[in-house]
């Protein structure tokens, strides 16, 4: 074993869940759960580096739910992929970081109803478990990329091991440019 | 600088409380490294219990007890913390992977392996890959403030699985 860098073992595509142009000079994947607090600290941070970058960046967010300690970090991470196929991940993502208090079952069918995704079809992929196998697959890409807690980043392919606060993420990516 | 034990090296035994008894003078559970021959094991050495850094590292590796046991292993936390502050720790967090304490003599076990830091008495961020015989088949030293995550880890138990040597 001679390669001891933690770069992504599953590249970016236009699979995963992005925003802006994945051939952006930048690209910024995260890898969190929406039942952390840290990731909900990272949420706005993002967003201002986001809207300061602009077309300069792709943002990539990947579920890495941390399910032994939070209790509703898998479903929601289940529940932003049934989002997603009904076109609505985005939406649905910042729903949850804004909402980080109300994860249970009941509030995922609450936000996802409130976006006007299907109510029933909403319930019966997210108890029967639809999109364990593609949340397992997301954490496993990121245990493997040497995601070693949330939020962890990625900056073009390697792992950030720098602060993420807006000004020292911003100035690291401010120079790649 | 520590001088971290290398891969090829047969990992030094050692006997260290993983439970707190009911009181001060009661041992509690002892874990002994060479009762675990026949499967792998992962020592994961870290500064202290309750400091962040540690605590997401050990997270992490709760969340991957399974993918262990795929891989015929058992990963151990070892630092300096008492099995009473261990026990805390553990409980508060709801981790179900063991904690070792090297607490009495303080860090002699991190002494035989060369991770323990003189200068400041705690335990540096290693880890030790470990095989069925007993030999260390990866070892890793990481800066104190950086977790390491389970990668490099998973890597080298699938090597053993694999049969790949490197030494």
């Amino acid at each position: 074993m001679t390669d001891l860098g933690n770069d992504l073992t599953v590249p970016v595509t236009e699979d995963d869940h992005l925003q802006g142009n994945i051939d952006a000079a930048l690209v910024l994947v995260e890898y969190g759960d929406y039942e952390c607090v840290h990731c909900g600290r990272a949420y706005p941070i993002v967003k201002k580096i986001q809207q300061h970058l602009g077309k300069d960046l792709c943002f990539v967010f990947r579920n890495f739910p941390l399910s032994q300690s939070h209790p509703h970090a898998e479903h929601a991470a289940e529940a932003s992929e049934i989002a997603d196929a009904g076109g609505k991940f985005w939406e649905y993502h910042d729903v949850l970081f804004e909402n980080q208090d109300a994860l249970d079952d009941s509030s995922l069918a609450t936000h996802a109803a409130n976006l006007g995704l299907d109510e029933e079809g909403f319930q019966n992929e997210l108890q029967g478990g639809t999109y364990e196998d593609k949340v397992q697959q997301s954490f496993m890409s990121g245990v493997e990329s040497g995601v070693n807690g949330t939020p962890s980043f990625f900056v073009n392919g390697s792992r950030y091991d720098g602060d993420w606060e807006y000004e020292p993420l911003m100035e690291y990516l401010s120079s790649l440019r | 600088m520590s001088n971290i034990l290398s891969a090829g090296t047969p990992a030094p035994d050692f006997a260290l409380q993983s439970t707190a008894g009911t009181s001060a003078g009661d041992a509690g559970e002892m874990v002994k490294l060479s009762d675990l021959k026949g499967k792998n094991v992962v020592l994961a050495f870290y500064p202290a219990d309750w400091s962040a850094v540690c605590g997401d590292q050990l997270a992490l590796y709760n969340e991957l007890i399974p993918m262990f046991e795929k891989l015929d292993a058992e990963l151990i936390g070892i630092s300096v913390d008492s099995a009473f502050c261990h026990q805390a720790f553990r409980e508060n967090r709801e981790y179900k992977i063991r904690l070792l304490a090297d607490f009495e003599p303080k860090g002699e076990v991190a002494r035989k392996y060369g991770v323990y830091r003189e200068q400041d008495g705690f335990t540096e961020r290693a880890l030790f890959v470990i095989d069925a015989e007993g030999v260390i088949r990866w070892s890793y030293l990481s800066p104190m403030e950086i977790n390491p995550g389970a990668n490099h880890i998973l890597e080298a138990l699938k090597e053993i699985k694999e049969g790949v040597h490197h030494d």
